[in-house]
């Protein structure tokens, strides 16, 4: 049985990866990701915002008391070199290259076009396999069009496509009013890949305090649905391969991604809560799921239940809604 | 050979050369030195070798008396080794410095020197600290220059190596050791060749080892010591001539050449100033200016001062002198003269020269200024008939008149040099935009440049004023800018209290950061400074940097923005090519720490000249506003004639007789200084208010206050005065009300922040919110006023909790310290709970210079006119100095109550058991006690003996008195810790108060033994990595000791409660208090949340130790905080001080992080366990709330 499978033209044992998160944080996680047998090695998001917050906030803090006392013209050492971020970054990229022989995959959200430029370059330079573009953003501003945010995302991947050589990912969010049409932007636009979809950090409120609080709640296989629906629809309509991410929790879970039309699939919940071994456990579901029900390949499942394949096309669009709450009783 | 010319201070100067030549570096922060150790330590850190390529190994010790004891030993042990230091510092190493010159040993150390504190203390420079090393036996070399400290650092290196006597090289505090100045760097290749391998390898032959064993530091008995001692005549003998072999040698490898006294002047002189320092390159170019329009007149430069060698003095004098006058930059009271004086007269008539009319007189006492008017001064004060003998010069003496006419307006400075003053505040940035100026005109032309700046004493809202000049040739002139040809004011606010203007030259460029655009700025000028602009010719530009600021996203930091003004409009640089500079400066000191800080300056420097304006000037002054007075006509009279020239900048005016003679001050003058700093201050939403309280106790500086009154009281009141009905049945029926001081707020809007009333259906909205000042100003005043006045609480019925404290009256306020200050708060409820029976010592440090530097006090007087009494001793004593206090308060108690048994049939045998056994451990019990004092002393007028005038003076002590010891933790763990560990376990009742930032804040930030693991600080640049000390473990090890530690931005209620157990125990207290500070680099409204955080992880748990207990069979200790709820990482990576050693060092900051985590969980589970054990006759465990 082939469970090969092509994601950003990465020729891969397997379509299971961790995603975008802190998993890749220490090396020892990374060698048991590795020895779970994962397919790719995914680092988390390296934020611009975070780190020019960062630099501005050190160089702000240094310097706002400086040469303020006669006593006292400065309140910390001054060291020549400091490293943000960024260096931290590259090092892990550098370090797990060195440790594992798994492709490794970057992640960046900027906020300028310098910002993911350079970083992205820097991330090139520094030995990733591929570059996850996240293009997390909330439109708060209500003079903003979506067409504007839409432009913008499609703009970014075409300067970063121009500045590496290695393939790129936009990993989305599912809140755009035309996801399809965005896809096939970006697709036009070179996008080597499409992650389905960012997970956003809500934050919630706490009723006493008053006060919004930031939370994070791990995900579940209901959350797989949204992708699914979404892979579906794409699948055959774009070049880009696909990612789905968010709710894969069991080999089943990966099974329908990869029906749906998914090239890979990342996990990420069941790793931080169960461990990483837990993807060799995701990973024999799928194995097994495949045997028992005779596949021979990856591909022959890909996309087999997507929008153009599927026997009930229907149930992707907006009929599907329908249905569901027909088979909704009123308990007596 | 090729010299780098850079551009420096003279305390880098030094350091450059000492860190070079030396292999230890024993250190101790102390003003104005401490920059030197944070060189070298700095320069070691990074990895910088001396030239013989080894990294120099610096260490810091718990005081300047160990620093010297490591020196000694390290010299001993045959180590090249150095020290800074200055004023108290140099004299705790006194000790050692005899030893050291008696044991001959070759040693160089550097001193900033300053002023050493008699009747106060001053960080500024003169040479008391120095003179007061005389007689130690060391050489004492003086530089008087910036490039001077640099090159009389290898001199004295090499000196004291071939001639093995130490050698004390000193430049003047600030005026040298802060000033910013072009010079030629030596090379390491010209400091190898002065200190050559063999004068090292001799020096080393003379350590101690026991491959070659020998005996030091022996006893002596009258039959031996009096020869031993002669035994080193022969090395002082030869000493003078060593080093003018180390100056010649210097010379040829140099080119500059010194000699043991120079001679500046007329070859055929006939008057002679002799001096040493900075002054004497004012008095140099004062000479020169004289000799050139045919004055006979010449300047001694005096270099070594020690070994004194009159064959050398009496060479450089010329034979033409008939008159000498000596200027010492020190005081000694009672003595014939001044030291150098009284080494001249000496040394002129021991070689024949009697014939010389030599007079002595003082100048530059804590840096005063010294200019060529008070050189021209002392000269013309020899050309008249009888000289004045014993003068001062500087200032006027109307007491003893013993100061010498000046001519004000006697100016020799030439017009090719461009001079520019700048006002700016600390946090704008202005300071080190010009320090940058200097720099590039210094490195980048060949025009020299120099800086000098001055800072006020207040922490917060500190005012600056820079001193540059720029000319073609090297700068000696080491005094302030009087006329300058630019002048720039950097705030709009300081035109209405400074006489800004008084410092521009006639048709000077006068810029100025004004929030009126171009065509409105002239009309809202005061009418003194559109005169003076009008009278002077000014060219008149305004730019609103604060605009530009926030524009390019550069916050409030208008220095790039101003520094590009200055360059555009002063003519210094061709204006392209000053601002290709300006670029090149910001990408060198930003480039490494982020491209997007680069681009935000490069777009301030762009958009700065589109915004830069000249104001069309009208031929007359348009406007009637004058300066307001500085302060209110209701202020007492000396508050009026002194401070409020102080505080007006014009100190320098008053004479002698404003003064009080032995250093006493009038208290509660701080509330006269209206500094109106706040941008934005509190406004009190009364409908939302819980009257928790809390707002008043987090305030640093008691600028918003709580009260409860009958309503009757607010008859009167102002209209926009608020004020609600009491919530609750301590007070009901009576008003509340909170109400800001407009014009000392800092706006660090902590208040808002511990504000825990929010608007339900807003709540962004708080009962607190920060509101613009200035539109709050003028009806807040008002409000504020009918407040103070309005009647103080009774203190008998308040519930000693946090809200009831606060309706006590602060007797500690509008302090200058820093905004949002974590120490204040603790300070102010001391006042509040014991403020009219409370003395405190102050150990020196933050606590000290917010407490008591001038022109104003913070600590304030009830309306009874009782308030603390206060004092400030030393740094290292300060545990000790208080235990005076209480000494003498408990003798002074006890004979009040001898007498009244003796006299007790006179007075009334009820009063005087009364007072005698009364209890006085409340607050209606002390004004009980208060009422019988006062009956007493009606008793006693009656009674005409002795014992009754004897019990009349110390009858006030009969009252209890509170003796609290203050400092930071620098006294308390680090120098002044032996002296707190003996007062502690004296069973004396004082209370000591650390207030615990962790650093040495008030020197900037450098390590103490309370520096935490994984936390940068200076000394620990690399991040520290040993735990910190825990000086409440080690005082409850006495088990006599109460022990409490505090956190009140964590858990307000245990602060209140630590602080009544201390006073209330009658033995020794110990409370160690969180505070945070500027030093933790973070904005620090978020300080309560970072102490809760603290508290939280474990990083500062909350306990009392009450020896009371014990007594109970109880266990002392109880745990006011649960066991740790959070990781310390997350306390750690809020403040800068971490986070800077994660971003230079991240491997390095994970183990640190790792450390920290573990001494978290060590000390958190002994206090646990602690806590637990039950106590010998097996009462329960004490409780963890």
């Amino acid at each position: 049985m082939d469970l090969s499978t092509n994601y950003l033209g990465l020729r891969l044992p397997h379509p299971l990866m961790p995603g975008a998160s802190p998993l890749a944080d220490s090396l020892d996680t990374v060698k048991r990701l590795e020895d779970a047998g994962a397919a790719a090695i995914l680092l988390r998001s390296l934020f611009e915002e975070q780190i020019t917050r960062e630099q501005s906030g050190l160089v702000h803090n240094i310097e706002v008391t400086a040469n303020s006392s006669a006593e006292a013209l400065s309140y910390f050492p001054k060291p020549d070199d400091f490293v943000f971020g960024t260096h931290e970054y590259l090092e892990q990229i550098r370090k797990i290259k060195a440790a594992v022989k798994l492709p490794v995959i970057a992640s960046l959200n900027g906020i300028t076009n310098e910002g993911w430029l350079s970083y992205a370059k820097t991330i090139q330079q520094a030995g990733a396999d591929a570059l996850e573009l996240n293009v997390y953003f909330i439109a708060t501003d209500p003079t903003e069009t979506g067409d504007h945010v839409e432009q913008r995302t499609v703009e970014i991947l075409r300067s970063v496509k121009k500045a590496v050589t290695i393939p790129v990912a936009v990993k989305l969010s599912p809140f755009f009013s035309s996801v399809a049409h965005l896809a096939r932007q970006l697709d036009e636009a070179g996008a080597d890949g499409l992650v389905l979809f960012n997970r956003f950090y809500q934050p919630d409120i706490d009723v006493e305090a008053l006060e919004a609080v930031p939370s994070l709640h791990l995900s579940d296989s209901s959350e797989l649905l949204l992708r699914i629906r979404w892979l579906a629809i794409l699948y055959g309509q774009v070049k880009a391969t696909m990612a789905a991410s968010g709710g894969v929790h069991t080999g089943v879970d990966a099974v329908k991604a990869i029906m749906a039309g998914a090239s890979a699939v990342q996990v990420v919940s069941r790793l931080l809560e169960d461990g990483p071994q837990r993807l060799l456990t995701i990973f024999q579901g799928l194995k097994h799921w495949m045997e028992e029900h005779d596949y021979e390949s990856l591909d022959q499942m890909r996309g087999s239940m997507s929008l153009r394949k599927s026997p009930d096309p229907a149930a992707f669009e907006r009929g599907n809604y329908m249905k569901v709450l027909r088979s909704w009783k009123v308990s007596a | 050979m090729t010299r780098a010319r850079i551009t420096i201070d003279g305390n880098e100067a030094a350091a450059s050369v000492a860190h070079r030549t030396n292999e230890v570096i024993a250190i101790y922060p102390i003003t104005p030195s401490s920059n030197m150790g944070e060189w070298a330590d700095e320069w070691s850190a990074k990895g910088k070798k001396n030239i013989w390529g080894t990294i120099p190994t610096v260490t810091e010790m718990q005081s300047e008396g160990g620093a010297a004891g490591a020196v000694h030993g390290a010299l001993q042990a045959g180590a090249l080794t150095t020290t800074f230091t200055a004023s108290q510092g140099l004299l705790l190493m006194i000790p050692n410095m005899y030893k050291i010159a008696g044991e001959l040993t070759s040693f160089c150390m550097h001193v900033s020197a300053r002023t050493v504190a008699t009747h106060a203390l001053s960080i500024f420079g003169d040479h008391s600290d120095v003179m007061a090393c005389r007689q130690t036996g060391f050489a004492m070399l003086a530089s008087g220059s910036v490039q001077e400290a640099h090159d009389f650092a290898a001199i004295g290196q090499r000196a004291t190596l071939k001639s093995r006597v130490p050698v004390l090289h000193y430049f003047d505090g600030f005026r040298t050791s802060h000033e910013v100045s072009k010079i030629e760097q030596l090379t390491d290749e010209d400091l190898r060749a002065m200190i050559t391998e063999d004068l090292v390898a001799a020096h080393r032959a003379r350590a101690l080892t026991p491959d070659k064993p020998v005996l030091r530091g022996t006893a002596q008995n009258p039959d031996a010591f009096f020869q031993a001692r002669e035994a080193c005549n022969g090395f002082y003998d030869a000493a003078p001539a060593f080093f003018q072999e180390s100056m010649d040698e210097f010379a040829k490898l140099v080119g500059r050449q010194y000699h043991l006294f120079d001679y500046v002047g007329h070859p055929e002189a006939e008057r002679v100033i002799v001096m040493m320092g900075s002054g004497a390159e004012v008095t140099h170019e004062l000479v020169e200016w004289m000799v050139a329009r045919g004055e006979k007149v010449g300047l001694i430069k005096v270099r070594v001062y020690r070994p004194f060698s009159i064959e050398h003095f009496v060479a450089a004098m010329p034979k033409t002198v008939t008159r000498v006058s000596v200027l010492d930059r020190t005081k000694e009271p009672g003595a014939i003269g001044e030291p150098l004086y009284l080494d001249v007269v000496a040394a002129l008539r021991e070689a024949g020269r009697s014939d010389l009319v030599i007079v002595g007189g003082r100048y530059g006492l804590s840096s005063k200024e010294y200019t060529p008017a008070h050189a021209k001064a002392v000269y013309d004060g020899l050309s008249v008939a009888q000289p004045k003998n014993h003068f001062t010069v500087g200032i006027v003496d109307d007491v003893t008149h013993l100061s010498l006419p000046v001519d004000n307006d006697f100016d020799i400075e030439p017009d090719d040099v461009v001079r520019g003053v700048f006002f700016g505040l600390g946090a704008d940035g202005t300071v080190g935009a010009n320090k940058n100026s200097i720099k590039i005109i210094g490195e980048e032309t060949e025009n020299y440049g120099n800086g000098y700046f001055v800072y006020d004493s207040k922490k917060s809202g500190a005012v600056t004023i820079s001193h540059l000049r720029f000319g073609p040739r090297p700068i000696r002139s080491s005094y302030l800018v009087k006329r300058a040809s630019f002048v720039a004011c950097h705030q709009y606010g300081f035109l209405d209290k400074y006489d800004v203007l008084s410092y521009a030259g006639p048709g000077a460029v006068f810029l100025l950061n004004s929030p009126f655009p171009a065509d409105q700025a002239w009309n809202d000028l005061p009418r003194e400074v559109q005169a003076q602009i009008i009278e002077k010719k000014l060219r008149f530009y305004v730019i609103d940097a604060y605009e530009v600021a926030k524009a390019t996203g550069m916050g409030t930091r208008i220095n790039t923005i101003m520094q590009t003004c200055f360059f555009a409009i002063s003519g210094v640089l061709p204006r392209e090519e000053a601002i290709e500079q300006i670029k090149k400066a910001i990408k060198k000191t930003y480039g490494k720490r982020g491209e997007d800080i680069v681009q935000k300056n490069f777009a301030a420097v762009d958009q700065t000249l589109a915004h830069l304006h000249q104001v069309k000037v009208p031929a007359t002054v348009t406007t009637t506003r004058e300066r307001p007075p500085m302060v209110s006509d209701k202020a007492p009279d000396f508050v009026q004639k002194v401070t409020a020239m102080m505080l007006a900048n014009q100190g320098d005016l008053l004479p002698v007789s404003a003064f009080p003679v032995d250093g006493t001050w009038p208290t509660g003058t701080a509330r006269w200084e209206k500094r109106n700093i706040a941008l934005e201050i509190p406004v009190w939403d009364a409908k939302l208010c819980i009257q928790c309280n809390k707002c008043a106790l987090v305030c640093p500086h008691a600028a918003i206050r709580a009260k409860v009154y009958e309503s009757d009281a607010l008859e009167g009141a102002p209209e926009t005065f608020k004020a609600v009905d009491f919530k609750g049945s301590e007070f009901k029926g009576m008003k509340y009300t909170i109400q800001v001081a407009p014009e000392d707020c800092t706006g660090c809007s902590i208040c808002v922040m511990v504000c825990p009333a929010k608007d339900k259906a807003n709540p962004k909205h708080k009962s607190i919110d920060m509101a613009p000042q200035r539109p709050l100003r003028e009806a807040e005043v008002r409000n504020y006023e009918f407040f103070l006045n309005l009647p103080e609480v009774d203190r008998t019925k308040v519930k000693l909790d946090v809200k009831g404290t606060q309706f006590f009256q602060p007797l500690f306020e509008y302090s200058g310290a820093c905004a949002a200050c974590g120490e204040t708060p603790y300070v102010k409820l001391l006042t509040q709970l014991y403020g009219d029976r409370l003395l405190v010592a102050n150990a020196t440090g933050c606590s000290s210079i917010y407490g008591g530097n001038l022109p104003t006090t913070p600590y304030a007087q009830n309306r009874d006119g009782r308030g603390p009494a206060w004092s400030n001793s030393l740094f290292e004593d300060n545990a000790e100095f208080g235990f005076g206090y209480r000494l003498a308060i408990d003798k002074n108690q006890e004979q009040g109550h001898e007498l009244l048994r003796k006299m007790a049939s006179q007075i009334g045998e009820r009063l005087v058991d009364e007072i005698v056994t009364a209890d006085q451990s409340t607050e209606a019990g002390l004004a009980a006690q208060r009422l019988r004092v006062l009956d007493l002393r009606k008793q006693l007028a009656t009674i005409p003996s002795f014992e009754a005038r004897w019990l009349e003076k110390i009858a006030d002590f009969l009252v209890r008195k509170s003796v609290w010891i203050v400092g930071g933790d620098g006294w308390a763990y680090d120098i002044g810790y032996g002296g707190l560990d003996h007062v502690i376990a004296q069973n004396r009742n004082v209370n000591l108060l650390v207030l615990d930032t962790e650093v040495y804040s008030n020197t900037g930030g450098q390590a103490s033994k309370a520096t935490p693991i994984g936390a940068s600080a200076k000394f620990a640049m690399a991040g520290n990595a040993r735990p910190k000390k825990d000086l409440g473990l080690i005082a409850m090890a006495y088990g006599t000791v109460y022990v409490a530690h505090v956190a009140f931005g964590a858990k307000d209620a245990q602060t209140v409660k630590a602080f009544q157990e201390a006073d209330a125990y009658d033995g020794p207290s110990l409370i160690i208090a969180f505070s945070h500070c500027i030093a933790h680099g973070y904005d620090l409204e978020n300080g309560l949340d970072q102490q809760k955080l603290a508290v939280d992880t474990g990083y500062w748990p909350l306990y009392r130790f009450d020896p009371r207990r014990l007594a109970n069979g109880e266990n002392p200790l109880m745990l006011d905080s649960p066991a740790p709820k959070a990781d310390v990482g997350l306390f750690m990576a809020n403040e800068t001080r971490f986070r800077v050693v994660q971003q230079q060092n991240p491997a390095r900051y994970q183990e640190l992080l790792t450390s920290a985590r573990k001494e978290v969980a060590l000390r958190c589970g002994i206090y646990e366990q602690l806590a637990k054990l039950a106590m010998p006759n097996g009462k329960p465990t004490g409780s963890v709330e």
